[in-house]
Protein backbone atom coordinates (compact mmCIF):
# COMPACT_ATOMS: atom_id res chain seq x y z
CA UNK A 1 0.00 0.00 0.00
CA UNK A 2 0.70 3.56 -0.46
CA UNK A 3 3.49 4.18 2.69
CA UNK A 4 3.54 7.59 4.59
CA UNK A 5 7.15 7.80 3.48
CA UNK A 6 6.75 8.39 -0.53
CA UNK A 7 8.84 11.29 -1.84
CA UNK A 8 6.79 13.78 -4.18
CA UNK A 9 3.11 11.11 -3.99
CA UNK A 10 4.33 10.00 -7.28
CA UNK A 11 2.99 6.32 -7.75
CA UNK A 12 6.24 4.82 -9.70
CA UNK A 13 9.49 4.14 -8.40
CA UNK A 14 8.91 3.39 -4.99
CA UNK A 15 11.60 1.99 -3.09
CA UNK A 16 10.68 -1.36 -1.80
CA UNK A 17 8.89 -1.78 1.68
CA UNK A 18 9.28 -4.80 3.56
CA UNK A 19 5.88 -6.34 4.67
CA UNK A 20 4.64 -4.54 8.08
CA UNK A 21 5.07 -7.30 10.69
CA UNK A 22 1.58 -8.83 12.28
CA UNK A 23 -0.49 -7.56 14.93
CA UNK A 24 2.36 -6.63 18.42
CA UNK A 25 2.50 -5.00 21.35
CA UNK A 26 4.46 -1.88 21.11
CA UNK A 27 5.92 0.39 24.13
CA UNK A 28 3.51 2.90 22.56
CA UNK A 29 0.88 0.45 23.47
CA UNK A 30 2.63 0.84 27.16
CA UNK A 31 2.37 4.76 27.05
CA UNK A 32 -1.50 4.27 25.97
CA UNK A 33 -2.31 2.25 29.06
CA UNK A 34 -0.49 4.35 31.42
CA UNK A 35 -2.61 7.11 29.90
CA UNK A 36 -5.64 5.50 30.66
CA UNK A 37 -4.66 4.74 34.02
CA UNK A 38 -3.76 8.19 35.37
CA UNK A 39 -7.92 8.90 34.06
CA UNK A 40 -9.42 5.66 35.14
CA UNK A 41 -7.50 5.34 38.67
CA UNK A 42 -8.54 8.77 40.62
CA UNK A 43 -11.92 7.56 39.50
CA UNK A 44 -11.71 4.72 41.10
CA UNK A 45 -9.85 5.30 44.14
CA UNK A 46 -12.61 8.03 45.30
CA UNK A 47 -15.57 5.54 44.07
CA UNK A 48 -17.88 5.15 47.58
CA UNK A 49 -15.72 6.34 51.05
CA UNK A 50 -17.15 3.24 53.15
CA UNK A 51 -16.30 0.12 50.95
CA UNK A 52 -13.14 -0.38 49.81
CA UNK A 53 -12.12 0.96 46.52
CA UNK A 54 -11.91 -1.37 43.43
CA UNK A 55 -8.48 -1.59 42.87
CA UNK A 56 -7.64 -2.38 46.63
CA UNK A 57 -10.15 -4.98 46.16
CA UNK A 58 -8.70 -6.87 43.39
CA UNK A 59 -5.00 -6.61 45.17
CA UNK A 60 -6.86 -8.02 48.52
CA UNK A 61 -7.84 -10.51 46.55
CA UNK A 62 -5.40 -11.59 43.66
CA UNK A 63 -3.81 -14.45 45.77
CA UNK A 64 -6.98 -16.63 45.89
CA UNK A 65 -7.44 -15.41 42.27
CA UNK A 66 -4.33 -16.25 40.80
CA UNK A 67 -4.61 -19.73 43.17
CA UNK A 68 -7.34 -19.88 40.58
CA UNK A 69 -5.49 -19.33 37.66
CA UNK A 70 -2.91 -21.63 38.48
CA UNK A 71 -5.69 -24.07 38.36
CA UNK A 72 -7.15 -23.35 34.60
CA UNK A 73 -3.23 -23.88 33.83
CA UNK A 74 -2.98 -26.98 35.36
CA UNK A 75 -6.14 -28.01 33.68
CA UNK A 76 -4.99 -27.00 30.45
CA UNK A 77 -1.58 -28.50 30.62
CA UNK A 78 -3.32 -31.83 31.38
CA UNK A 79 -6.19 -31.59 29.05
CA UNK A 80 -2.78 -30.85 26.41
CA UNK A 81 -1.18 -34.01 27.12
CA UNK A 82 -3.91 -36.53 27.22
CA UNK A 83 -5.24 -35.01 23.89
CA UNK A 84 -1.53 -35.00 22.59
CA UNK A 85 -1.40 -38.35 23.26
CA UNK A 86 -4.43 -39.31 21.84
CA UNK A 87 -4.42 -37.20 19.27
CA UNK A 88 -1.24 -38.39 17.42
CA UNK A 89 -2.91 -42.04 17.89
CA UNK A 90 -6.15 -40.77 15.89
CA UNK A 91 -3.51 -39.10 13.17
CA UNK A 92 -1.61 -41.78 12.71
CA UNK A 93 -5.19 -44.04 12.41
CA UNK A 94 -6.21 -41.60 9.76
CA UNK A 95 -3.11 -42.80 8.06
CA UNK A 96 -3.29 -46.18 8.56
CA UNK A 97 -3.45 -48.68 5.37
CA UNK A 98 -7.09 -50.15 6.21
CA UNK A 99 -9.40 -48.47 4.97
CA UNK A 100 -12.11 -48.92 7.52
CA UNK A 101 -9.73 -47.65 10.06
CA UNK A 102 -8.97 -44.82 8.40
CA UNK A 103 -12.71 -44.03 7.62
CA UNK A 104 -13.28 -44.62 11.50
CA UNK A 105 -10.82 -42.15 12.74
CA UNK A 106 -11.58 -39.53 9.73
CA UNK A 107 -15.14 -39.47 11.18
CA UNK A 108 -14.08 -39.58 14.93
CA UNK A 109 -12.05 -36.20 14.08
CA UNK A 110 -14.85 -34.39 12.08
CA UNK A 111 -16.70 -34.85 14.75
CA UNK A 112 -14.69 -33.94 17.87
CA UNK A 113 -13.50 -30.72 15.55
CA UNK A 114 -16.74 -29.44 14.43
CA UNK A 115 -18.81 -29.40 17.70
CA UNK A 116 -18.30 -26.83 20.09
CA UNK A 117 -16.06 -27.17 22.54
CA UNK A 118 -18.62 -25.93 25.67
CA UNK A 119 -21.15 -28.77 23.68
CA UNK A 120 -18.41 -31.12 24.10
CA UNK A 121 -17.96 -30.07 28.16
CA UNK A 122 -21.46 -30.67 28.74
CA UNK A 123 -21.27 -34.34 27.12
CA UNK A 124 -18.43 -35.13 29.33
CA UNK A 125 -19.48 -33.71 32.54
CA UNK A 126 -23.28 -34.88 32.12
CA UNK A 127 -22.81 -38.52 30.71
CA UNK A 128 -19.68 -39.40 32.65
CA UNK A 129 -20.24 -41.23 35.88
CA UNK A 130 -19.11 -38.99 39.16
CA UNK A 131 -17.53 -42.75 40.13
CA UNK A 132 -16.10 -45.72 38.19
CA UNK A 133 -15.97 -49.11 39.55
CA UNK A 134 -12.67 -50.70 38.67
CA UNK A 135 -12.08 -54.09 39.96
CA UNK A 136 -14.56 -53.92 43.00
CA UNK A 137 -12.28 -50.48 44.04
CA UNK A 138 -14.15 -47.53 43.29
CA UNK A 139 -12.43 -44.42 41.74
CA UNK A 140 -14.13 -41.09 42.19
CA UNK A 141 -13.86 -39.04 39.13
CA UNK A 142 -14.30 -34.73 40.56
CA UNK A 143 -15.51 -32.60 38.41
CA UNK A 144 -12.08 -31.32 37.20
CA UNK A 145 -11.04 -34.75 36.49
CA UNK A 146 -14.20 -34.64 34.44
CA UNK A 147 -13.71 -31.50 32.70
CA UNK A 148 -9.66 -32.10 31.62
CA UNK A 149 -11.17 -35.08 29.95
CA UNK A 150 -14.02 -32.89 28.38
CA UNK A 151 -10.75 -30.09 26.98
CA UNK A 152 -8.99 -33.30 25.68
CA UNK A 153 -11.62 -34.13 23.10
CA UNK A 154 -11.36 -31.77 21.06
CA UNK A 155 -7.62 -31.38 21.16
CA UNK A 156 -7.27 -34.85 20.26
CA UNK A 157 -9.38 -33.98 17.37
CA UNK A 158 -7.04 -30.45 16.33
CA UNK A 159 -3.56 -32.65 17.06
CA UNK A 160 -4.67 -35.17 14.88
CA UNK A 161 -5.31 -33.48 11.72
CA UNK A 162 -2.07 -31.30 13.01
CA UNK A 163 -0.02 -34.78 12.80
CA UNK A 164 -2.14 -35.68 9.33
CA UNK A 165 -0.71 -32.59 7.60
CA UNK A 166 2.23 -32.75 8.82
CA UNK A 167 2.99 -36.82 7.47
CA UNK A 168 1.35 -35.70 4.84
CA UNK A 169 3.87 -32.68 3.59
CA UNK A 170 6.25 -34.67 3.99
CA UNK A 171 7.79 -35.19 0.25
CA UNK A 172 7.02 -38.83 -1.03
CA UNK A 173 10.19 -39.45 -2.16
CA UNK A 174 11.44 -39.80 1.42
CA UNK A 175 8.99 -42.71 1.85
CA UNK A 176 10.02 -43.94 -1.50
CA UNK A 177 13.81 -43.48 -0.05
CA UNK A 178 13.34 -45.10 2.95
CA UNK A 179 11.47 -48.32 1.33
CA UNK A 180 13.84 -49.02 -1.16
CA UNK A 181 16.14 -48.96 2.04
CA UNK A 182 14.06 -51.97 2.90
CA UNK A 183 12.28 -50.18 6.44
CA UNK A 184 9.27 -51.60 7.40
CA UNK A 185 6.49 -49.21 7.40
CA UNK A 186 6.43 -49.34 11.31
CA UNK A 187 10.32 -47.95 11.08
CA UNK A 188 10.13 -45.61 8.55
CA UNK A 189 6.82 -43.71 9.87
CA UNK A 190 8.80 -43.76 13.85
CA UNK A 191 12.20 -42.93 12.37
CA UNK A 192 12.48 -40.93 9.26
CA UNK A 193 8.96 -39.30 9.10
CA UNK A 194 7.96 -38.19 12.11
CA UNK A 195 11.45 -36.87 13.09
CA UNK A 196 10.74 -34.51 10.25
CA UNK A 197 7.43 -33.55 11.23
CA UNK A 198 7.91 -32.72 15.02
CA UNK A 199 9.67 -28.97 13.37
CA UNK A 200 6.87 -28.82 11.38
CA UNK A 201 3.64 -29.78 13.71
CA UNK A 202 5.35 -27.57 16.58
CA UNK A 203 4.36 -23.87 15.96
CA UNK A 204 -0.12 -25.28 15.36
CA UNK A 205 0.19 -27.19 18.16
CA UNK A 206 0.88 -24.34 20.46
CA UNK A 207 -1.95 -22.65 18.36
CA UNK A 208 -4.26 -25.38 19.92
CA UNK A 209 -2.67 -25.01 23.67
CA UNK A 210 -3.03 -21.04 23.26
CA UNK A 211 -6.98 -22.26 22.91
CA UNK A 212 -7.37 -24.62 25.41
CA UNK A 213 -6.08 -22.33 27.79
CA UNK A 214 -8.59 -19.74 26.79
CA UNK A 215 -10.87 -22.37 26.67
CA UNK A 216 -10.32 -23.94 30.30
CA UNK A 217 -12.29 -20.62 31.91
CA UNK A 218 -15.60 -22.75 30.09
CA UNK A 219 -15.41 -24.76 33.16
CA UNK A 220 -16.96 -22.48 35.55
CA UNK A 221 -20.13 -22.62 33.18
CA UNK A 222 -20.57 -26.22 34.30
CA UNK A 223 -19.32 -25.64 37.98
CA UNK A 224 -15.65 -26.10 38.38
CA UNK A 225 -14.13 -23.85 40.96
CA UNK A 226 -11.49 -21.82 38.64
CA UNK A 227 -10.75 -18.32 38.30
CA UNK A 228 -13.72 -17.31 37.16
CA UNK A 229 -15.66 -18.86 39.46
CA UNK A 230 -14.25 -17.55 42.16
CA UNK A 231 -14.19 -13.88 40.79
CA UNK A 232 -17.58 -14.41 40.86
CA UNK A 233 -17.56 -15.64 44.75
CA UNK A 234 -14.92 -12.66 45.06
CA UNK A 235 -17.44 -10.20 43.99
CA UNK A 236 -20.63 -11.31 45.81
CA UNK A 237 -18.35 -11.11 49.25
CA UNK A 238 -17.38 -7.66 48.58
CA UNK A 239 -20.95 -6.92 48.77
CA UNK A 240 -21.42 -7.63 44.95
CA UNK A 241 -21.30 -3.93 44.24
CA UNK A 242 -21.31 -3.34 40.10
CA UNK A 243 -18.59 -1.06 39.76
CA UNK A 244 -16.32 -3.98 41.01
CA UNK A 245 -17.48 -6.23 37.76
CA UNK A 246 -15.02 -4.31 35.56
CA UNK A 247 -11.60 -4.30 37.85
CA UNK A 248 -11.95 -8.00 38.71
CA UNK A 249 -13.29 -9.19 34.97
CA UNK A 250 -10.50 -7.24 33.58
CA UNK A 251 -7.84 -8.84 35.87
CA UNK A 252 -8.81 -12.00 34.85
CA UNK A 253 -8.59 -10.83 31.61
CA UNK A 254 -5.23 -9.41 32.46
CA UNK A 255 -3.25 -12.73 33.48
CA UNK A 256 -4.98 -14.52 30.41
CA UNK A 257 -3.31 -11.93 28.14
CA UNK A 258 0.04 -12.30 30.41
CA UNK A 259 0.17 -16.03 29.74
CA UNK A 260 -0.87 -16.38 26.40
CA UNK A 261 0.55 -13.38 24.36
CA UNK A 262 4.26 -14.90 24.57
CA UNK A 263 3.35 -18.09 23.61
CA UNK A 264 1.80 -16.11 20.64
CA UNK A 265 4.74 -14.34 20.21
CA UNK A 266 6.99 -16.97 20.33
CA UNK A 267 4.53 -19.54 17.75
CA UNK A 268 4.82 -16.47 15.39
CA UNK A 269 8.59 -16.42 15.53
CA UNK A 270 9.41 -20.08 15.40
CA UNK A 271 6.84 -20.14 12.03
CA UNK A 272 9.03 -17.48 10.40
CA UNK A 273 11.93 -19.42 11.56
CA UNK A 274 10.73 -22.72 10.34
CA UNK A 275 9.40 -21.26 7.16
CA UNK A 276 12.43 -19.49 5.77
CA UNK A 277 14.16 -23.39 5.72
CA UNK B 1 -47.48 -35.76 8.21
CA UNK B 2 -46.20 -34.45 11.71
CA UNK B 3 -48.55 -36.61 13.29
CA UNK B 4 -47.06 -39.58 12.17
CA UNK B 5 -43.67 -38.15 13.34
CA UNK B 6 -44.91 -37.11 16.45
CA UNK B 7 -46.51 -40.95 16.83
CA UNK B 8 -43.22 -42.48 15.77
CA UNK B 9 -41.43 -40.86 17.99
CA UNK B 10 -43.99 -41.41 20.98
CA UNK B 11 -43.86 -45.26 20.01
CA UNK B 12 -40.03 -45.12 20.26
CA UNK B 13 -40.29 -43.84 23.32
CA UNK B 14 -42.89 -46.17 24.57
CA UNK B 15 -40.71 -49.35 22.96
CA UNK B 16 -36.98 -48.40 23.77
CA UNK B 17 -37.14 -45.90 26.45
CA UNK B 18 -35.49 -43.18 24.24
CA UNK B 19 -37.03 -40.23 24.79
CA UNK B 20 -36.67 -37.51 22.33
CA UNK B 21 -39.48 -35.25 24.07
CA UNK B 22 -38.32 -32.33 21.38
CA UNK B 23 -40.20 -34.12 18.11
CA UNK B 24 -43.50 -34.99 19.53
CA UNK B 25 -44.23 -31.92 22.39
CA UNK B 26 -45.14 -29.09 20.86
CA UNK B 27 -43.87 -27.16 23.70
CA UNK B 28 -40.10 -28.58 23.61
CA UNK B 29 -40.37 -28.08 19.84
CA UNK B 30 -41.29 -24.24 20.23
CA UNK B 31 -38.21 -24.49 22.60
CA UNK B 32 -35.85 -25.83 21.01
CA UNK B 33 -37.38 -23.79 17.28
CA UNK B 34 -36.55 -20.51 19.70
CA UNK B 35 -33.38 -21.47 20.67
CA UNK B 36 -31.97 -22.22 17.23
CA UNK B 37 -33.28 -19.51 15.84
CA UNK B 38 -31.43 -17.25 17.90
CA UNK B 39 -28.33 -19.49 17.37
CA UNK B 40 -29.10 -17.92 13.79
CA UNK B 41 -29.32 -14.90 14.53
CA UNK B 42 -26.23 -14.77 16.70
CA UNK B 43 -24.11 -16.33 13.76
CA UNK B 44 -25.89 -14.48 11.18
CA UNK B 45 -25.23 -11.00 12.68
CA UNK B 46 -21.99 -11.69 14.24
CA UNK B 47 -20.52 -13.11 11.02
CA UNK B 48 -21.68 -9.63 9.35
CA UNK B 49 -20.50 -7.24 11.70
CA UNK B 50 -16.65 -9.53 12.43
CA UNK B 51 -16.38 -9.34 8.45
CA UNK B 52 -16.91 -5.33 8.64
CA UNK B 53 -14.47 -4.88 11.65
CA UNK B 54 -11.92 -7.15 9.46
CA UNK B 55 -12.18 -5.36 6.78
CA UNK B 56 -12.03 -1.77 7.97
CA UNK B 57 -9.35 -3.19 10.86
CA UNK B 58 -7.09 -3.92 7.67
CA UNK B 59 -8.02 -0.78 5.72
CA UNK B 60 -7.02 1.31 9.01
CA UNK B 61 -3.72 -1.23 10.08
CA UNK B 62 -2.21 -0.26 6.21
CA UNK B 63 -3.28 3.60 6.41
CA UNK B 64 -0.78 6.12 6.71
CA UNK B 65 -2.00 7.29 10.64
CA UNK B 66 0.47 5.72 13.18
CA UNK B 67 -2.18 6.68 15.81
CA UNK B 68 -5.08 4.18 14.55
CA UNK B 69 -2.32 1.72 13.12
CA UNK B 70 -1.51 1.43 16.65
CA UNK B 71 -5.01 1.20 18.41
CA UNK B 72 -5.79 -1.44 15.42
CA UNK B 73 -3.02 -3.09 16.50
CA UNK B 74 -3.92 -3.18 20.31
CA UNK B 75 -7.53 -4.48 19.65
CA UNK B 76 -5.93 -7.20 17.45
CA UNK B 77 -3.45 -8.77 20.34
CA UNK B 78 -5.75 -8.08 23.35
CA UNK B 79 -8.79 -9.76 21.69
CA UNK B 80 -7.12 -12.85 19.91
CA UNK B 81 -5.00 -13.48 23.39
CA UNK B 82 -7.71 -13.57 26.02
CA UNK B 83 -10.67 -16.06 26.62
CA UNK B 84 -13.77 -14.88 24.49
CA UNK B 85 -15.92 -16.28 27.53
CA UNK B 86 -14.05 -13.27 29.58
CA UNK B 87 -14.57 -11.30 27.59
CA UNK B 88 -18.22 -11.47 27.15
CA UNK B 89 -18.42 -11.39 31.02
CA UNK B 90 -16.34 -8.10 31.18
CA UNK B 91 -18.75 -6.60 28.49
CA UNK B 92 -22.07 -7.69 29.78
CA UNK B 93 -21.11 -7.59 33.60
CA UNK B 94 -18.48 -4.91 33.53
CA UNK B 95 -19.43 -2.24 30.99
CA UNK B 96 -23.18 -3.04 31.05
CA UNK B 97 -23.25 -1.93 34.70
CA UNK B 98 -21.33 1.08 33.61
CA UNK B 99 -23.45 2.77 31.38
CA UNK B 100 -26.46 4.72 31.89
CA UNK B 101 -29.38 2.59 32.38
CA UNK B 102 -33.11 3.94 31.71
CA UNK B 103 -35.69 3.53 33.81
CA UNK B 104 -39.49 2.97 33.92
CA UNK B 105 -41.95 4.24 35.11
CA UNK B 106 -42.30 1.85 38.38
CA UNK B 107 -38.25 2.93 38.62
CA UNK B 108 -37.34 -0.10 36.68
CA UNK B 109 -33.64 -0.46 35.75
CA UNK B 110 -34.06 -1.36 32.02
CA UNK B 111 -30.00 -1.41 30.61
CA UNK B 112 -29.58 0.25 27.26
CA UNK B 113 -28.19 -2.70 25.61
CA UNK B 114 -29.89 -6.45 26.69
CA UNK B 115 -27.78 -9.95 27.00
CA UNK B 116 -28.71 -10.75 23.55
CA UNK B 117 -26.79 -7.48 21.94
CA UNK B 118 -24.07 -7.42 24.37
CA UNK B 119 -23.46 -11.22 23.47
CA UNK B 120 -23.51 -10.10 19.60
CA UNK B 121 -20.89 -6.92 20.44
CA UNK B 122 -18.37 -9.12 22.32
CA UNK B 123 -18.47 -11.70 19.59
CA UNK B 124 -18.42 -9.43 17.04
CA UNK B 125 -15.30 -8.07 18.39
CA UNK B 126 -13.95 -11.03 19.10
CA UNK B 127 -13.98 -12.57 15.79
CA UNK B 128 -13.74 -9.37 13.91
CA UNK B 129 -10.07 -9.28 16.05
CA UNK B 130 -9.27 -12.41 13.74
CA UNK B 131 -10.61 -11.21 10.89
CA UNK B 132 -8.29 -7.95 10.52
CA UNK B 133 -5.09 -10.44 10.99
CA UNK B 134 -6.71 -12.70 7.89
CA UNK B 135 -7.64 -9.87 6.01
CA UNK B 136 -4.12 -8.04 6.68
CA UNK B 137 -2.76 -11.79 5.43
CA UNK B 138 -4.47 -11.24 2.35
CA UNK B 139 -3.83 -7.93 1.82
CA UNK B 140 0.06 -8.70 2.10
CA UNK B 141 -0.63 -11.26 -0.98
CA UNK B 142 -2.15 -8.54 -3.40
CA UNK B 143 0.98 -7.61 -5.53
CA UNK B 144 1.90 -4.44 -5.00
CA UNK B 145 2.26 -3.68 -9.03
CA UNK B 146 -2.02 -3.88 -9.07
CA UNK B 147 -2.00 -1.42 -5.90
CA UNK B 148 0.11 0.62 -8.09
CA UNK B 149 -1.69 -0.19 -11.05
CA UNK B 150 -4.98 1.07 -9.18
CA UNK B 151 -3.68 4.18 -8.32
CA UNK B 152 -1.85 5.33 -11.68
CA UNK B 153 -5.52 4.81 -13.07
CA UNK B 154 -6.52 7.71 -10.01
CA UNK B 155 -8.16 5.80 -7.35
CA UNK B 156 -8.14 7.03 -3.73
CA UNK B 157 -6.82 4.93 -1.34
CA UNK B 158 -10.12 4.17 0.10
CA UNK B 159 -11.44 3.88 -3.48
CA UNK B 160 -8.33 1.18 -4.79
CA UNK B 161 -8.93 -0.72 -1.54
CA UNK B 162 -12.62 -1.08 -1.68
CA UNK B 163 -12.59 -2.28 -5.71
CA UNK B 164 -9.05 -3.45 -6.33
CA UNK B 165 -7.07 -4.88 -3.19
CA UNK B 166 -10.27 -6.13 -1.18
CA UNK B 167 -11.93 -7.95 -3.82
CA UNK B 168 -8.85 -9.72 -4.50
CA UNK B 169 -7.19 -10.12 -1.17
CA UNK B 170 -10.91 -12.06 -0.04
CA UNK B 171 -10.07 -14.90 -2.51
CA UNK B 172 -7.05 -15.14 -1.08
CA UNK B 173 -7.97 -15.65 2.54
CA UNK B 174 -11.13 -17.18 2.02
CA UNK B 175 -9.63 -20.34 3.42
CA UNK B 176 -8.60 -18.96 6.48
CA UNK B 177 -11.39 -16.88 6.93
CA UNK B 178 -13.22 -19.65 6.37
CA UNK B 179 -11.94 -21.74 9.72
CA UNK B 180 -12.70 -18.32 11.55
CA UNK B 181 -16.35 -18.26 10.72
CA UNK B 182 -16.57 -21.40 11.68
CA UNK B 183 -15.43 -20.99 15.00
CA UNK B 184 -17.35 -18.26 15.27
CA UNK B 185 -20.54 -20.31 14.74
CA UNK B 186 -19.17 -22.52 17.79
CA UNK B 187 -18.35 -19.63 19.81
CA UNK B 188 -22.12 -18.12 20.25
CA UNK B 189 -22.55 -21.39 22.64
CA UNK B 190 -20.83 -19.15 24.84
CA UNK B 191 -23.73 -16.42 25.11
CA UNK B 192 -25.25 -19.21 27.29
CA UNK B 193 -22.90 -18.04 30.20
CA UNK B 194 -25.09 -14.79 29.87
CA UNK B 195 -28.11 -16.56 29.95
CA UNK B 196 -28.67 -15.61 26.06
CA UNK B 197 -31.95 -18.49 25.02
CA UNK B 198 -30.09 -19.73 22.18
CA UNK B 199 -30.04 -24.00 21.09
CA UNK B 200 -27.57 -24.94 24.50
CA UNK B 201 -29.74 -23.02 26.59
CA UNK B 202 -32.91 -24.37 25.33
CA UNK B 203 -31.59 -27.72 25.22
CA UNK B 204 -30.50 -27.67 28.34
CA UNK B 205 -33.72 -26.39 29.60
CA UNK B 206 -35.75 -29.20 27.89
CA UNK B 207 -33.38 -31.92 29.42
CA UNK B 208 -33.34 -30.54 33.01
CA UNK B 209 -37.27 -30.66 32.87
CA UNK B 210 -37.78 -34.00 30.73
CA UNK B 211 -34.70 -35.72 32.10
CA UNK B 212 -33.95 -36.91 28.94
CA UNK B 213 -29.93 -35.78 28.66
CA UNK B 214 -28.79 -38.24 26.50
CA UNK B 215 -31.52 -37.98 23.96
CA UNK B 216 -31.05 -34.18 23.99
CA UNK B 217 -27.21 -34.58 23.81
CA UNK B 218 -27.63 -36.74 20.27
CA UNK B 219 -30.28 -33.65 19.43
CA UNK B 220 -27.91 -31.43 20.47
CA UNK B 221 -24.40 -32.86 18.53
CA UNK B 222 -26.38 -33.29 15.60
CA UNK B 223 -27.63 -29.26 15.29
CA UNK B 224 -24.34 -28.17 15.48
CA UNK B 225 -23.04 -31.22 12.95
CA UNK B 226 -25.91 -30.03 10.44
CA UNK B 227 -25.41 -25.59 11.36
CA UNK B 228 -21.80 -26.22 10.46
CA UNK B 229 -21.94 -27.93 7.56
CA UNK B 230 -24.02 -25.68 6.37
CA UNK B 231 -21.84 -22.82 6.83
CA UNK B 232 -19.06 -25.27 5.16
CA UNK B 233 -21.49 -25.43 2.02
CA UNK B 234 -22.49 -21.83 1.61
CA UNK B 235 -18.68 -20.83 2.21
CA UNK B 236 -17.68 -23.18 -0.75
CA UNK B 237 -20.41 -21.81 -2.65
CA UNK B 238 -18.64 -18.58 -1.99
CA UNK B 239 -15.27 -19.39 -2.52
CA UNK B 240 -16.60 -21.18 -5.65
CA UNK B 241 -18.30 -18.41 -7.14
CA UNK B 242 -15.79 -15.82 -6.19
CA UNK B 243 -12.97 -17.82 -7.90
CA UNK B 244 -11.19 -16.07 -10.82
CA UNK B 245 -9.34 -17.90 -13.16
CA UNK B 246 -5.51 -18.07 -12.79
CA UNK B 247 -5.65 -16.07 -9.89
CA UNK B 248 -4.67 -18.33 -7.16
CA UNK B 249 -5.03 -21.59 -6.39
Amino acid sequence: MSGPDRPGGLPVLLPFVAPRSEARLRPAHAWLLCGLGTVALPAWAQAGTASLPPLEVVLKWAPLLLTGFAFNVAISLMAMLLGTLAGTGLGLAMLAEGAVLRRVAWAVTQVFRNVPWLVLLFFVMFLVPFQVTVFGLRVPLPDWVKATFGFSLPVMANVAEIVRGAVRSVPTTQWEAAESLAFTRRQILWRIILPQCAKRMLPPWMNVYALIAMATVQASIVGVTEMLTLTAQVHAAEGGRPELFAPLYGFALLCFFLYCYPIDRLTARLERRFETR
Amino acid sequence: MIEAVQGWFQRLYETTGLNFTVFYDPYDWNRYIGGLRMTLLLSVTTILASLVIGAVGALLQSGPSRLLRGLVNGFVVVFRNTPPLVQIFFFYFGLGTLLPALRTADGLRIPLLDNVQWAILSLSLFAGAFNVEIFRSGIEAVPRTTAEAAEALGYTRFKAYRHVVLPLALRVCLPALNNNLINLLKTTTLAYAIAVPETLYAVKQIWSESQNVLEMMLVLLATYAVLVGLLVWIMHRWERALRIPGYGR
